[in-house]
């Protein structure tokens, strides 16, 4: 049986992980290079690793440190941030990763998306989505959560599924850095809606929230960050946790 | 041991890389016929579109090369289904025909998704690449298209129904999963092989 996946994120500024609160309060969590291979010995299924200030400043992620990261993981390992055109994508498939996830990029120009997956097929594209609920929509993000725009999460997900993108990871500004769960209702929406696996991002503080995510949200996987990094959740404690609610996982 | 991996236009290759690297083997990316023919081992990794990296590999001839090989050779992902006799990815792609068995589109069923993406196991395992695994033991897949179980399937995995996780035939192996993404597992697997 598939198992449901739990994946660390490794958001990365100056080449050092960060996460912040709701993006703009950062706290340090150490070397992107040690805690790839720490979690990829503690079982992370797989490794998300984003520069989330790339495409703010214009900076290209570096591809020395990805390599450095890859060479030290056994897991799948996806890539995010500052990627605007194939050759970014091509760049950092040669360092070592796996997929590329793709964002503001690809908002401001969806072919880019058809690129990706023509060139190197749909499960190299994660198409990477920021979003806010106004009390009506969930209105999508530009950079790293800064600059709102006109697309809706649900209409602009399926558009990203039919230009080609292998995964939606979908972000909830709401519920980022604030702990109390990810945003259940609207992965539910994008699960039952869409034929290509959802990722869970934004809200985990208890191993519970992950459950909540794959039962109520119907997820494939879920992401985290910070309760990784600061150690308040173990991966191989949540991941007996999931077992006793027949969750499966690796 | 002097191990080739199969250069061409794909990604992950610098992921199978690592992986042996991290094995202690240092292998030889390269599409030149005289470092792949003189290798012991040949890895034919790869991610990426079939009718593309077909074209590619008739371009450079690789595609007649691979066909002669007689040191063991691992096709990997994308390298397993190219090494089958056609696939439903780009239309109909005609590929190398090592495997008699054609690639064919995950139909998917209620809930499940396109790519099969993720950890699943794998079982009925038969042949020394996994003396070093239980059955059921979990490894990495990503794909959307699927080699049905046949006369040379030596692994099985469930996904929308069984579809085989690995091939054989003489000395070509192949598997569906990704060995250098599956954590302990897969090392024992790329290990298993290179002890061959």
């Amino acid at each position: 049986m598939l198992a449901k996946r739990i994946i660390p994120c490794l958001d990365v500024k100056d080449g050092t992980t960060v996460k912040g609160v709701n993006f703009v309060n950062f706290r340090n969590a150490g070397d992107p290079v040690e805690l790839g291979k720490r979690y990829s010995e503690e079982g992370a299924d797989e490794l998300v690793f984003l520069d989330i200030t790339a495409s703010h400043e214009g900076r290209k992620t570096f591809a020395d440190m990805v390599k450095r990261v890859a060479a030290n993981l056994d897991i799948p390992f996806t890539v995010g941030g500052g990627i605007n055109e194939l050759a970014d994508v091509e760049r950092l498939l040669d360092a070592g990763a796996d997929k590329v996830s793709v964002n503001s990029a690809a908002i401001r120009r969806p072919a880019l998306i058809d690129e990706i997956a023509s060139n190197f097929g749909s499960q190299v594209c994660v198409a990477a989505i920021d979003a806010k609920f106004d009390g009506q929509d969930w209105i999508c993000y530009l950079n790293g959560g800064r600059i709102p725009t006109g697309r809706k999460l649900f209409e602009w997900a399926r558009e990203a599924q039919e230009r080609g993108a292998g995964e939606i990871l979908f972000t909830s500004m709401d519920h980022d850095g604030v702990k109390e769960g990810y945003a259940n209702e609207a992965l539910a929406t994008l699960a039952d809606t869409l034929r290509i696996p959802i990722i869970a991002s934004g809200g985990a503080g208890k191993a519970e929230h992950f459950r909540d995510a794959f039962i109520k949200g119907k997820a494939d996987a879920a992401l985290a960050a910070s309760v990784f990094h600061f150690g308040e959740i173990k991966i191989s404690e949540l991941k007996n946790y999931l077992k006793r609610y027949n969750i499966a996982v690796r | 041991m002097k191990i080739a991996c199969i250069k061409y236009n794909a990604g992950n290759i610098y992921s199978v890389v690592h992986a042996l690297r991290r094995l202690g083997v240092e292998p030889v990316v390269s599409d030149k016929a005289e470092d792949i023919l003189s290798a012991d081992k040949v890895i034919f990794p790869g991610v990426g579109e079939a009718s593309t990296t077909m074209n590619y590999l008739r371009a450079g001839n690789l595609d007649k090369l691979i066909v002669s090989l007689k040191q063991p050779v691992l096709g990997i992902c994308l390298g397993m289904q190219l090494m089958c006799s056609y696939s439903e990815e780009g239309g109909h792609t005609g590929c190398l025909g090592i495997f008699d068995v054609p690639v064919k589109l995950f139909r998917p069923g209620q809930g499940e998704k396109i790519p099969h993406m993720g950890w699943n196991g794998i079982y009925d395992l038969k042949s020394p690449l996994f003396n070093n695994i239980f059955e059921n033991d979990y490894v990495y897949f990503v794909h959307s298209y699927y080699v049905p179980l046949c006369g040379n399937t030596i692994a099985t995995c469930d996904y929308t129904g069984p579809f085989s996780a690995a091939l054989n035939k003489d000395n070509f192996f192949a598997t569906q999963f990704h060995p250098e993404k599956s954590g302990p597992v897969g090392r024992n697997i790329l290990k298993a092989f290179l002890d061959l």
